[in-house]
């Protein structure tokens, strides 16, 4: 039996559709597996801390020496392999100190004396309660825990960078170069990053999953409070109700969970 | 009817050569950068996207303006655009093929890519994106094919093809707007965050796209035996028309921008055009590009509002002020002043590279050798049915 091209053509085109929707039927399965996956994370052991809405407070009256400062940076930087590239261009950054006039944009004032001007504001990933990077992300590589923890898939980011657009706080960074022969000691037990992918801090979902607190929080001897706002009991909600603490562009409706207590602040004429 | 492409005289092939040669480099620039990371281009962690972005939504314009033949010609019964809408057709998948690449040359993982597939999100405006383009390229070569295959053959196209025609005029409006909405839907971005940046996109692409059509079947009618508005019909006054009007709704639109952003006074929204047009803590690096298409702007405007738009000489610069001043807009400036200054109210520039620029100019080749082809085609069997 002879065919000619335009029966030929119909016959593969029908065999390819065949195949392409059984693949399909077969990688859509696979694919809620993977999210299910991802929701339960680092959930381990009976040992780890969960919560309903992780939240930080940073604490500004304790964040008075340029050692208070690099402690906190340092201990990020070394458990998660951040990169020093020694450019800011492709600098990666999780946690890292501003001041008050560029972190809270539009909190400008020509009469703040320079002890205000000059305080060490520590920022990084907000987690909000409405990430716009987590709407952003067509892959769902960037996803909100049931903890209120916004995590990152390394594996499945394709680097489209919309997720940086998106977030108006500048914490996500993206490895424009292979960041591995820039790492000073590299941690075995955090996965290091290929070029190509966005990362950000995470509240250090890995050591939550251990029963261990952020590193970051550990090393700042009080200055940073991490725990559950959802706990009336927790510090950081009795903080967050009974002090005056502000947060970062309230204003665009994010709800960041990083809140920074000024009352303790200093510097004025009846500290 | 593709053989008809691999015929032709020594400038066609001349001018293949050239754009091969251009595609080569670009690729070889691009497998640099696959192998270094994206940083090989000017982007950073300030400003995240550049060129590559910048020339996807210029380009989803230019797709975007074949609808500007296609509703007149089948919605309005208007046959002066007869002869002009397959071209009209094939610019639109050129543009759309360049759009995707374009995305593709930008993302950190490529070969992740399908991940948008797997695992789509419907919150994700860049899902929706994905599929109004593949459906808009998908509608174009059905329409553009079929209704060629049938005028060779001395037929009408077949009755099914009408579906896809009506189709693609909502379509073409869609594809502009959902791009336009991945930008006007981010917070904190106040130089992307405006109600008007959809209509915005439209009436830059109804202008940007139309003037490059002209130019190009401008260009047929000088390389061919075929005439894509011979004389008496005035298919390309017509066209001119919209292009007017389209820039001067265009400008106007801006200056609604301007106005908003300075009378108001709010300094968010003020330091973006202050950036673009007078330079921001000391950076002006766009300054000069933004004046250049200020200026082209309404040259192009005057030029097409005065009988000067018939002038034979004068009808191609205004063509060519109006695309480059949508060109340096959208393709240059806009994605750039986004990002400028960032969240942290700095001014951290950007600067193409070498390799990024040899990389653009390599996409717009694969591009332009694709149109080539198209049109090559269709002014062939045009020309074969005239003799």
């Amino acid at each position: 039996m002879s065919i000619n091209r335009r029966q030929f053509l119909r016959r593969a085109g029908v065999v390819t559709a065949l195949g392409l929707g059984g693949s399909f039927a077969f990688t859509g399965l696979r694919g809620t597996v993977a999210e299910a996956a991802s929701d339960a994370g680092y959930k381990t052991s009976d040992k780890s801390l969960t919560a309903k809405h992780w939240a930080m407070v940073v604490d500004m009256s304790k964040f008075k020496s340029e050692d208070d400062i690099k402690r906190v940076t340092e201990s990020c930087v070394n458990i998660h392999n951040i990169p020093d590239f020694g450019n800011p261009k492709d600098e990666i950054m999780w946690i890292w100190q501003d001041d008050y006039e560029h972190t809270f944009s539009g909190g400008d004032n020509e009469y703040l004396t320079e002890s205000f001007k000059e305080l060490p504001f520590m920022v990084l990933c907000n987690h909000c309660e409405n990430p716009p990077c987590v709407k952003a992300c067509p892959t769902g590589a960037t996803f909100k825990r049931s903890d209120g923890i916004v995590d990152m898939d390394y594996h499945r980011c394709i680097g489209c960078r919309f997720c940086m657009g998106a977030c108006p706080f500048g914490a996500r960074s993206f490895n424009y170069r292979d960041p591995r022969p820039f790492i000073k000691k590299t941690n075995p037990n955090f996965p290091t990053r290929t070029p190509g992918v966005v990362e950000k801090c995470t509240f250090c979902v890995e050591r939550l999953a251990k029963g261990e607190i952020p590193a970051c929080v550990e090393a700042s001897k009080g200055g940073l409070i991490f725990g559950d706002l959802d706990d009336p009991n927790s510090e950081v909600r009795k903080i967050v109700s009974t002090k005056f603490t502000i947060r970062r562009k309230t204003d665009l409706g994010t709800q960041p969970s990083v809140y920074y207590l000024i009352d303790r602040v200093g510097g004025g004429e009846h500290a | 009817m593709l053989e008809k492409a691999l015929t032709g005289s020594k400038k066609y092939w001349a001018w293949i050569i050239f754009l091969l040669a251009i595609i080569a480099v670009g690729f070889m620039a691009y497998l640099k950068q696959f192998t270094y990371g994206l940083g090989l281009t000017g982007m950073s962690r300030d400003v995240s996207w550049g060129l590559y972005i910048a020339q996807f939504t210029f380009l989803v314009g230019v797709a975007a303006s074949a609808v500007m033949l296609v509703t007149p010609y089948y919605l309005h019964d208007f046959k002066k655009f007869g002869k002009m809408v397959i071209f009209g057709e094939f610019l639109a998948v050129s543009a759309v093929i360049m759009c995707i690449l374009f995305i593709f040359v930008d993302v950190g993982q490529p070969m992740r890519i399908l991940n948008v597939l797997l695992y789509p999100q419907l919150h994700s405006v860049m899902f929706y994106d994905m599929c109004v383009l593949c459906g808009y390229l998908a509608i174009n070569i059905i329409v553009g094919w079929t209704s060629l295959a049938a005028e060779r053959k001395g037929t009408h196209p077949p009755k099914w093809v009408k579906f896809f025609v009506y189709l693609s005029v909502p379509w073409a409006f869609s594809i502009h707007t959902v791009t336009a909405f991945l930008y006007s839907g981010l917070p904190g971005r106040h130089f992307w965050a405006t109600a008007i940046m959809a209509a915005r996109f439209l009436a830059s692409a109804f202008a940007a796209g139309p003037s490059l059509l002209v130019l190009l079947l401008l260009i047929v009618r000088k390389v061919s035996k075929f005439d894509p508005d011979p004389p008496g019909v005035g298919a390309i006054q017509s066209l001119v028309k919209i292009i007017r009007y389209a820039m001067i709704a265009n400008v106007f639109f801006y200056i609604c921008e301007v106005f908003t952003a300075f009378y108001s006074s709010m300094p968010g929204e003020m330091h973006p055009f202050e950036y673009v047009f007078v330079g921001l803590h000391g950076h002006a690096s766009l300054v000069p590009f933004m004046w250049t298409a200020t200026f082209l702007a309404f040259l192009g405007i005057l030029l097409l509002v005065f009988p000067t738009r018939k002038n034979k000489v004068l009808l191609p610069i205004a063509l060519l002020s109006i695309f480059f001043a949508n060109w340096i807009d959208k393709g240059i400036v806009l994605i750039i002043a986004g990002f400028v200054p960032n969240s942290f109210d700095r001014v951290i520039e950007y600067f193409p590279t070498s390799n990024e620029i040899s990389i653009v100019l390599g996409v717009y080749a694969i591009g332009f050798l694709l149109l080539t082809v198209l049109y090559k085609v269709a002014i062939s069997v045009r020309e074969e049915k005239a003799q």
